[in-house]
């Protein structure tokens, strides 16, 4: 298909579905007019039942608990897609090899200093999750991006270990594995998969929340590490495993 | 104006396709898919919108307080986190069609066989 039929056709196909849009919105309610009963429910009953003050956090881990972990195996099965798809490659000889050098002592005091900033933020994002803006799922993210941060200002010797998949697998299964064993957990006490086990503690500290507060550090640890992985397995495929100059100095 | 929300997550969705099937570069047309998605977070977060409504959280915020609907928040997070996925898989895919036939571009991987 020519570049030129090509746009002939999608250019009609998104004016329709512009169109379909328009009438859409014209039809829902204004922006603001909530009309759903469940915002309302949750905001009222997450608090005094399961004493997590931050209620996004409190839906995500207890009252679709288990959607959540659905959700943690779909960032695994792209890890384990992108670990199958690109293993063949790094065998298959690299493309290109680069080495690279960060000169500017500048930069890399900024960078160090950026990482220990990065990583607080991101541990504070996961304990406090449950309580303050935060959560497993961000708190992760910015964890791995500290972590990353080390590899972009530091030498490759000083990310080697953040990039060993036999060091990272056995986190990534703790942190998938730990949220499944939480909800068998529950079952084994006689209660529903995934019920709030423990008691919910006092409101607005870290010790409350019950369950919560575990399956959220579970999540937390579970996305670090698979964006870890993610980002190991693309550089493994172009980027030499370490610089002799490294590995002497 | 109170439409506008709506109207910029049908604009992204739209612009994101145009890209898509536009793209000479497949890690471009990996980001077009972002911006694509971006209108399900948009969409999803104007949907929960209430009129002067508070972040559901309410620490140190009296219980009762008109807050936002938490529902659609946390399924944006599992909005994003799908989006994480699929352009990881995109991007591992993208590396692949290099190594085979050499470009990125989807035109002329299509000339490649085998």
């Amino acid at each position: 298909m020519t570049r030129r039929l090509r746009i002939g056709v999608l250019a009609p196909a998104l004016l329709g579905l512009a169109g379909l849009f328009a009438w859409a919105i014209a039809g829902l309610p204004a922006f603001g007019d909530y009309r759903g009963p469940y915002g309302y429910v949750l905001n009222r009953i997450v608090v005094p039942l399961r004493h997590s003050t931050n209620v996004v956090m409190g839906t995500t881990f207890d009252v679709r608990g288990i959607d959540t972990m659905a959700e943690e195996f779909i960032l695994y099965a792209s890890v384990l897609g992108v670990t199958l798809l690109l293993r063949d490659e790094a065998s298959a000889g690299r493309v290109e090899r680069r080495t690279r050098r960060l000169r500017s002592d500048a930069v890399r005091l900024l960078g160090v200093v950026m990482v220990g900033g990065g990583l607080l933020v991101g541990l504070w994002l996961v304990a406090f999750g449950y309580i303050t803006p935060g959560g497993g799922f961000p708190g992760g993210v910015v964890l791995a991006g500290a972590i990353l941060l080390l590899y972009l200002v530091g030498s490759h010797r000083d990310y080697h270990p953040f990039r060993n998949e036999h060091v990272l697998d056995p986190f990534e299964g703790i942190g998938a594995g730990g949220y499944v064993v939480t909800g068998l957990a529950a079952l084994a006490s006689g209660m529903p998969f995934l019920a709030n086990l423990f008691g919910h503690g006092q409101t607005g500290t870290l010790a409350s929340a019950g369950s919560i507060g575990i399956l959220n550090g579970a999540a937390g640890l579970a996305v670090a590490v698979a964006m870890l992985l993610l980002f190991a397995e693309f550089l493994e495929t172009y980027v030499v495993p370490l610089e002799p100059e490294d590995a002497g100095s | 104006m109170s439409y506008l929300p709506y109207a910029v997550a049908a604009w992204l969705c739209l612009v994101g396709l145009a890209g898509v099937a536009t793209s000479k570069n497949l890690i471009h047309l990996a980001i077009c898919l972002t911006v694509t998605q971006s209108s399900s977070y948009v969409l999803l977060l104007t949907v929960g919108y209430v009129k002067h409504g508070k972040a559901p959280i309410f620490k140190g915020v009296k219980l009762g307080t008109t807050a936002v609907d938490p529902v659609v928040q946390a399924l944006t997070l599992t909005d994003v986190v799908v989006s994480v996925a699929v352009v990881a898989l995109i991007l591992a895919l993208a590396l692949d069609a290099h190594r085979l036939s050499g470009t990125v571009d989807p035109d002329r991987i299509a000339d490649v066989s085998g």
